[in-house]
C-alpha cells in the first residue's frame, strides 16, 4: 500500500458562534474558499463534470388496466441473514456438556462441533451411553471444563440436512389396505447412520479410555444432591 | 471466661466481610474504639472495622504503624504464613477452597474414591467382628 498520507483533520473556515450560525457571511465564505479564484482559472465558470447523457426514454409503458381499489401499504424489504447463535465461550471442541432436559437429561455427553443451524452437535459416545450422534441446542446444555481430545474425529460430513426428517412418498389410499400398511416399522435405523456413529465414536473411545475414570463419569447421570449450590459450583 | 486474643498492635486478624473476604492483615494501629488501621503485603493500610476482623492468634512483633518494608521483614522473620497454614483453622479455610473449586469430573471422581474408602473400611470392621464373635 502507498504510505498513508498524514490526514490533518477537516477544520471548518467558518467558526461556529451559537450552534447553527457561522462567523462568515455567504459572500465572505466565497472569498475565504478561493471560488473566485478557481473561477478564474478556468475560464469564468466553475469547473465540473460532463453531464451524462441520458438514454432516450423507454418505448411508451402500456397504461396499467387494474388499479387495487384501495391503497395497500408494501410492507418493508426485510433483508435480514440471521447468524448462527454465538458459542459460549466455554463451549469448545471436545468439551464435556452435561444435557438438561429432554429424554438424555442429565447424560454427559461429548461436543463435536457447531452446525450451521447454531445447534450443537454431539454424541455420547453411544457405546458409553447411549446417546447417538445428536443435535442439541446451547441453552439446555451446560459446559463443563472437562476436554476430551477429539482431533482423531472428522466431523465434516455431518450437517443439518444429515438430520432431515425422511420424507415418505404418498401412499394411495386403499381403504382396507390404509390401516394395515401403516403398521410397518418405520423406525429402523438406517445402516448408513450406525456405521457414521461407529466411525466417530472408535476414535472418540480412545481417547477417552486414556483417561482415569473419564468413562465411568461419562455413563454416569448427573444429578443434584443435598447441599449443593447450582450457582455456587464449578462445573 | 477469660479473653486469650487482644486486640494490639501486632495481632494478626482475618478479615470476614467485605472485597477482601478471608485476607490475612495484621492491625497496625488503633483510631478509636471500633476502628483499627490495618496493613498487608499486598494491600493498601486502611482502616477496618473490628466488626470486619476476626483475631487469630498470631502475633507478630512491631512498633506502631512500621513502614511496609519493616512490615514485611516481621512477618518473614515471625513465619505467619507456614504457622497460619499449619494451624486447625488455616487448614481448614484451604480445604474449604479447595472444595469450592472441584470441577464437575473431580466430583465424580471424590466420589469413587469414598465409596472405595468406604469398602475397605467396611471389609476390615466385618473382618474385626469376625474375629471377635469366634
Amino acid at each position: 500500500m502507498a504510505p498513508a498520507k498524514q490526514k490533518t483533520a477537516k477544520v471548518s473556515r467558518n467558526p461556529d458562534l451559537i450552534r447553527g450560525v457561522g462567523k462568515f457571511s455567504r459572500s465572505k465564505m466565497y472569498h475565504k474558499r478561493g471560488l473566485w479564484a478557481i473561477k478564474a482559472k478556468n475560464g469564468g465558470t466553475f469547473p465540473c463534470h460532463e453531464k451524462k447523457l441520458e438514454e432516450p426514454a423507454p418505448a411508451a409503458v402500456k397504461p396499467v388496466k387494474f388499479y387495487p381499489a384501495d391503497d395497500v401499504k408494501k410492507p418493508l424489504a426485510n433483508k435480514r441473514k440471521p447468524k448462527p447463535t454465538k458459542l459460549r465461550a466455554s463451549i469448545t471442541p471436545g468439551t464435556v456438556l452435561i444435557i438438561l432436559a429432554g429424554r438424555f437429561k442429565g447424560k454427559r455427553v461429548v461436543f463435536l462441533k457447531q452446525l450451521s443451524s447454531g445447534l450443537l452437535l454431539v454424541t455420547g459416545p453411544y457405546k458409553i451411553n447411549g446417546v447417538p450422534l445428536r443435535r442439541v441446542n446451547q441453552a439446555y446444555v451446560i459446559g463443563t471444563s472437562t476436554k476430551v481430545d477429539i482431533s482423531g474425529v472428522s466431523v465434516d460430513k455431518f450437517d443439518d440436512k444429515y438430520f432431515a426428517k425422511q420424507v415418505e412418498k404418498k401412499k394411495k389410499k386403499g381403504e382396507g389396505e390404509f390401516f394395515e400398511a401403516e403398521k410397518e416399522a418405520k423406525n429402523v435405523l438406517p445402516q448408513v447412520k450406525k456405521d457414521d456413529q461407529k466411525a466417530v465414536d472408535t476414535q472418540l473411545i480412545k481417547a477417552i479410555e486414556g483417561v482415569e475414570e473419564l468413562k465411568a463419569y461419562l455413563a454416569a447421570r448427573f444429578s443434584l444432591t443435598a447441599g449443593m449450590k447450582p450457582h455456587d459450583l464449578v462445573f | 471466661m477469660v479473653f486469650k486474643r487482644y486486640v494490639e498492635i501486632g495481632r494478626v486478624a482475618l478479615i470476614n466481610y467485605g472485597k477482601e473476604y478471608g485476607k490475612l492483615v495484621v492491625i497496625v494501629d488503633v483510631i478509636d474504639q471500633n476502628r483499627a488501621l490495618v496493613d498487608a503485603p499486598d494491600m493498601v493500610r486502611s482502616q477496618m472495622n473490628f466488626k470486619r476482623l476476626t483475631l487469630t492468634d498470631i502475633k507478630i512483633d512491631i512498633k506502631r504503624i512500621p513502614k511496609k518494608k519493616a512490615l514485611v521483614a516481621a512477618l518473614e522473620a515471625a513465619d505467619v504464613k507456614t504457622k497460619w497454614e499449619n494451624s486447625s483453622w488455616g487448614r481448614k479455610l484451604i480445604v474449604q477452597k479447595r472444595r469450592a473449586s472441584l470441577n464437575d469430573f473431580d466430583r465424580f471422581k471424590l466420589m469413587l474414591a469414598k465409596i472405595k474408602k468406604a469398602g475397605v473400611v467396611r471389609q476390615e470392621l466385618a473382618k474385626l467382628k469376625r474375629q471377635s464373635a469366634a
